[in-house]
Parts: C-alpha cells; sequence; structure tokens
C-alpha cells in the first residue's frame, strides 16, 4: 500500500506536511484573528456593563499594590468613562476560594462605593461554594451598593458586616477578602481621595494617570 | 511552603486521574496488574518531567517571543513524540535494566493525553497556590509536573491492587471487566474529594 | 449503497467508541456535566475525525511506512488548532467550558486510531463516511452521558429544569462521571451484546 522508506522521501513528505500544515494554520489564524479579538472584547465588555452603571468606553490597565507583608500582587482593570467624566473602575481581583482560583470583577463607582460584583472564573464546590456565582442570591446582592467606609468587609462570623453563603465559609471568605483587595486597589488608583458628597473625580483622575504611567 | 503546597495539590486534592481525568486510557488498559501499574506510573513519570521541562522552554524562548503561541498543540505534542521516542533510543543504549522495565510502555506514553494535558496546563494556566493566580515559574512547573506524576502513580497502585482483588470476586456477567472498574474508580474518587479544600 | 450506510450505523453500536472500544474515555469523562457540553464536545471531536479521515486517507497512499505515524500527528494536529480557531472566534464559552479537552484531541485514541485502522487503507469517500458514523457515535454517547449525569446531577435536560433546588450533586462531579459510565456500561451490556 505505502510507498516503501528512505531517507529522501521521508524527508521530503514530512517537511511537505510541516509546511503546508503550518502555512494552513498561519492563514487561518489571521483571518480569525479579528474575530478572536471581537470575541475577547464583547466578553471584557459584557462584564464590565454588569458591574458598572451605563458608560461610553473603558480602558484596560494594570497595577501593583503592595500589602502589609511588601508581597507586590499584579490587578488588572478597567477605567470606565462617559466622555472626560469617570464612571467608575472594574477591577479583576483574584484569590484562592475552596477549589482554587476564584477569579472576581468588582466594580467602584468614582463615588467609592461597589456597584456589583461578578464571578469570572470558579472551581468551587457544585451547590456549596459555586452558589456564589449565582447573581441574584442574597450573598451577592448585599453587594450592590455598598459603602466600604461604612462597612467592615469582612465576615458577620469574623466581626465584620458581611453574610455568608450557608455551608461555605471558606469560599464566602474569599470572595469578602477579593472585594476587600479590590477596594484597596481602587483607592491606590483614586489616591484615596474620592469622596462620596462630590464624588471627586476629577483629581482621581490625575492621580490615577500619574500611578499608571509609573506602573508601567 | 510553596512548594509544599504545589506537591500536596498536585498528588492529593487535584489528582490527574481522579480529579482531572487526565490518562484515563492506560489507568484502565494496563492497570490490572500491580507489576505493569508500576512500570507505567515510572514511565510516565518520567516522561511527564522531562515532557513539561523542554515545552515550557520552547513555549517561553521560541512561541512567545515570535508570537506564534497558536501553535502550541502542535508543537508540544511533535516534541512529546519525538522526546518519548529519544528516551527510547537513549535508555536502551544506557541502561538496558531500566529499558527492559519500562520499554514496553514508553511507545504508548506518546498518546496519553496525561502528558499534553500537564505541559499545555502549565503554559496556559494561571495557578493559585495560596497566594494570588500567577504563571508558574521554571522550577514550579517542574516541581508541578513532577508532583502530579506521582499523583498519577498513586492512583494507579491503589487502583491495580484494587483489581487485582476484584479479579478474585465473582462479579454479575455484565458488570464484568471495565465497568466494574469504573464503578470501582467512582469510589476511589470520591474517598479523594475528601481532599477538596485541604490546600487554601 | 447498503455498505456505505453500514459504515455510519456501525460506529453507533457495533463499533460504539465509548462502549464497546473503550476509546477517548478522558473527554467522555471530563466534558459530560451536561448533555450539552457533551453534545459540543461529540461535535468537535466529529469535525476533526472527518477531515482529518478525509485528508490522511488521500495522503496515505504517498506516505513512506516508517514516517506515517508522525505525519498523521501533524495532520490531526493542524485540524485540532483550526477547530481552537474556529470555537475562540464563534463559540468562546463553549471554548471555555470545554476547556483543556480541545487540544487534547489531538492525543484522543479514536482520531489516531480510526487513521490507522481505516483512513489509511481505504478510500476518501468511505473514510468521510467512517469519520462521520464513528464520531456520531461518540457524540451520541457523550450526548447520553451528559443527560444522565445532568439529569441527576442537576435536575435539569439540556438547560430544562424539571424540579427546584440541586439534585444529586455528586453526579456533576468527578465520582458521578465514573459511577455513571460504568454503569451506562453495564447497560449497554445487557442490552446489545448478551
Amino acid at each position: 500500500m505505502a510507498v516503501k522508506s528512505n531517507l529522501l522521501n521521508m524527508s521530503l513528505m514530512l517537511t511537505l506536511t510541516c509546511l503546508v500544515c503550518s502555512g494552513i494554520l498561519g492563514g487561518a489564524y489571521v483571518i480569525t484573528k479579528e474575530p478572536i479579538e471581537a470575541a475577547k472584547a464583547a466578553k471584557i465588555n459584557k462584564a464590565n456593563a454588569a458591574v458598572l452603571p451605563a458608560f461610553e468606553t473603558s480602558e484596560r490597565g494594570e497595577t501593583v499594590l503592595k500589602d502589609e507583608a511588601g508581597v507586590e500582587t499584579p490587578y488588572v482593570y478597567y477605567k470606565a468613562v462617559n466622555g472626560e467624566e469617570l464612571v467608575g473602575y472594574a477591577i479583576e481581583s483574584n484569590v484562592s476560594g475552596f477549589g482554587g482560583n476564584l477569579k472576581i470583577l468588582v466594580g467602584i463607582t468614582a463615588d467609592g462605593l461597589i456597584y456589583d460584583t461578578d464571578v469570572l472564573d470558579n472551581n468551587e464546590t457544585p451547590g456549596l461554594g459555586a452558589k456564589c456565582a449565582e447573581s441574584g442570591s442574597l450573598f451577592r446582592t448585599q453587594w450592590q451598593k455598598l459603602d466600604p467606609r461604612e462597612r467592615i468587609l469582612t465576615l458577620k462570623k469574623d466581626g465584620g458586616d458581611i453574610d455568608a453563603i450557608t455551608a461555605s465559609t471558606i469560599t464566602s471568605r474569599a470572595y469578602t477578602q477579593a472585594v476587600y483587595n479590590a477596594v484597596q486597589v481602587f483607592d491606590a488608583l483614586t489616591g484615596g481621595e474620592a469622596d462620596a458628597a462630590t464624588g471627586a473625580s476629577v483629581p482621581a483622575e490625575n492621580n490615577n494617570k500619574e500611578e499608571s504611567s509609573d506602573e508601567q | 511552603m510553596e512548594y509544599f503546597l504545589i506537591i500536596i495539590s498536585a498528588i492529593f486534592v487535584n489528582n490527574i486521574v481522579l480529579a482531572q481525568f487526565l490518562g484515563i486510557c492506560p489507568f484502565l488498559g494496563v492497570s490490572s496488574k500491580l507489576s505493569t501499574a508500576t512500570g507505567m506510573s515510572g514511565a510516565v513519570c518520567f516522561v511527564i518531567t522531562l515532557a513539561t521541562l523542554v515545552t515550557y522552554l520552547l513555549n517561553k524562548y521560541l512561541l512567545i517571543p515570535f508570537e506564534l503561541e497558536f501553535l502550541q498543540t502542535i508543537a508540544f505534542i511533535l516534541v512529546i513524540a519525538a522526546l518519548v521516542q529519544m528516551v527510547e533510543i537513549v535508555l536502551k543504549k544506557i541502561s538496558p535494566s531500566l529499558y527492559a522495565a519500562l520499554g514496553i510502555f514508553l511507545p504508548l506514553i506518546t498518546t496519553n493525553c496525561a502528558v499534553l494535558g500537564v505541559a499545555l496546563n502549565v503554559v496556559t494556566k494561571q495557578f493559585t497556590f495560596g497566594e494570588a493566580a500567577h504563571w508558574l515559574n521554571l522550577g514550579e512547573s517542574m516541581v508541578y509536573a513532577f508532583a502530579t506524576s506521582l499523583g498519577y502513580g498513586l492512583a494507579m497502585v491503589i487502583f491495580a491492587g484494587l483489581r487485582e482483588h476484584l479479579a478474585l470476586n465473582d462479579v454479575p456477567k455484565a458488570f464484568k471487566g471495565v465497568p466494574i472498574a469504573l464503578i470501582t474508580v467512582g469510589i476511589l474518587a470520591m474517598a479523594f474529594m475528601g481532599f477538596s479544600g485541604m490546600v487554601k | 449503497m447498503n455498505s456505505k450506510l453500514k459504515l455510519i450505523t456501525d460506529g453507533f453500536i457495533k463499533n460504539n467508541p465509548t462502549f464497546v472500544l473503550l476509546l477517548g474515555m478522558c473527554p467522555t469523562l471530563a466534558t459530560t456535566t451536561s448533555a450539552v457540553n457533551g453534545l459540543s464536545m461529540g461535535l468537535a471531536t466529529l469535525f476533526v475525525l472527518v477531515l482529518s479521515n478525509i485528508v490522511i486517507s488521500a495522503i496515505a497512499p504517498l506516505t513512506p511506512d516508517k514516517v506515517h505515524i508522525p505525519v498523521y500527528i501533524v495532520v490531526i494536529a493542524s485540524f485540532v488548532t483550526l477547530l481552537q480557531f474556529i470555537m475562540r472566534a464563534y463559540t468562546p464559552a463553549m471554548y471555555e467550558t470545554l476547556g483543556l479537552f480541545i487540544p487534547l484531541i489531538v492525543v484522543n485514541c479514536i482520531v489516531l486510531g480510526r487513521a490507522e485502522a481505516f483512513a489509511s487503507k481505504n478510500g476518501v469517500w468511505a473514510s468521510c463516511l467512517d469519520g462521520i458514523g464513528v464520531g456520531l457515535g461518540f457524540t451520541l454517547s457523550l450526548t447520553i452521558l451528559g443527560a444522565v449525569r445532568e439529569i441527576l446531577g442537576s435536575g435539569s435536560v439540556f438547560g430544562w429544569k424539571f424540579i427546584t433546588g440541586d439534585g444529586m450533586l455528586a453526579f456533576v462531579m468527578a465520582p458521578g462521571a465514573f459511577l455513571c459510565l460504568g454503569y451506562l456500561m453495564v447497560l449497554f451490556n445487557k442490552l446489545v451484546k448478551k
């Protein structure tokens, strides 16, 4: 059936197959590149729109936050604006949950209120910790319009103000920690000057520009 | 501390067979005897660690600089196939006794999805061990790959032990062979679920 | 004509890849948490299987014997990569759900197995039909397994929920995959093999 092998036809066939295949794949890559990027952008926009009030455009940025122990953690955030006016930040926050990484998007409006939160990725136990991904549950609605300056962002059983998911303390604790971290990032981005009364977005924006140019 | 967490997590919590469903075919295929199971685990351990080392470097120093990440799948499988061939040739020359022990399992490993799975996992996924999610560096990848393959060996050896006993028992005809084996693995997986949440 | 039809139907029962040949166990167990996921994984495999069968049967007469496996693997891996592009562009959510198991179609024994056992020895048209048959058989088994696990585990089928609250959650987790497949095989043995 098949051709008898010799060095020439073996190397020829292998080279030819690899060349043709990589050629086709390269072409397909170029063709599908645009729809893939579009799908990615659509996903990010959808996620951001879910945790922030209506905005026109958003811009991706990265920052690094240092904790008390001096460990540096990178954060990705999206700055949402209406023309010149700052709407808020959507901040991606990664923590370690019960079953692995728990990735949460926290939307914080310019006046420093948490607008809403959403789960981007979770490996929690179905039926228990994974309930944190169900929007509309009591655990999730308590975050909407929550003022992080007036509430203590720890679970009630740890002396804070946050209700836990039944039988899922570790997940709830991780989720709360993720939101707390995001608030820290927000404070660092706005220089901690965001004020509920005035919604002081202008100095906040200036600060942010200086900071992000330092970081990148 | 971090390395310790990686090891515990890879062996018990996210066991490659019982929680991630990788490498099931050889797991069911060669686990009927304890001795072959041990041999296969040894060969897999060797190849996974070596393959992860090579593919990690290939990805970092060749694919990423040239923006060819989309060729990961095709490049990795070729590397693994070539590597397995090479290991086979080298082992034959250097250590005939080890070759005799692992030899027959080596060709099977190319199509063991555990190898490609671990190699792809390391370069495409961020991991959380204790602290925030991050990409693994070379040292962590190696430890992760090695510990994962140890987990493979552990599951394999436990299962082979169970199957040796199972063979002596009288099971209903329709259950004979693979079905009862799968049900046994199911119960084993349930036991391993007890480890979840151990590494935070 | 009958023999052509037989090529397709063989893949369903006599050569059923999951229940008889025991091939492609990893995606079978890992991606069948719901009927839709099982169906998608099956269709993804079908896509690669048919295309690689066609190409391999066409190039098999030209391929030197000693390098046929590497050549087949390159062909299969190319189609898998192509599938990755398409899924990422048009069904990104499903691509994320199936995750690692899309690139792992490369090492799915069904694809290389059919290439070796059938496509390399038969014509293009027959190989295409064989790919469709085995692919559909695989899709069918995955969908059934997914549906059973979804019904037991979350009390719904194809996303349509018929109970309130949760089902027996163990069935959507790892142990349930093994148990369900084990019991389905018993059923298959009872009904078909006798």
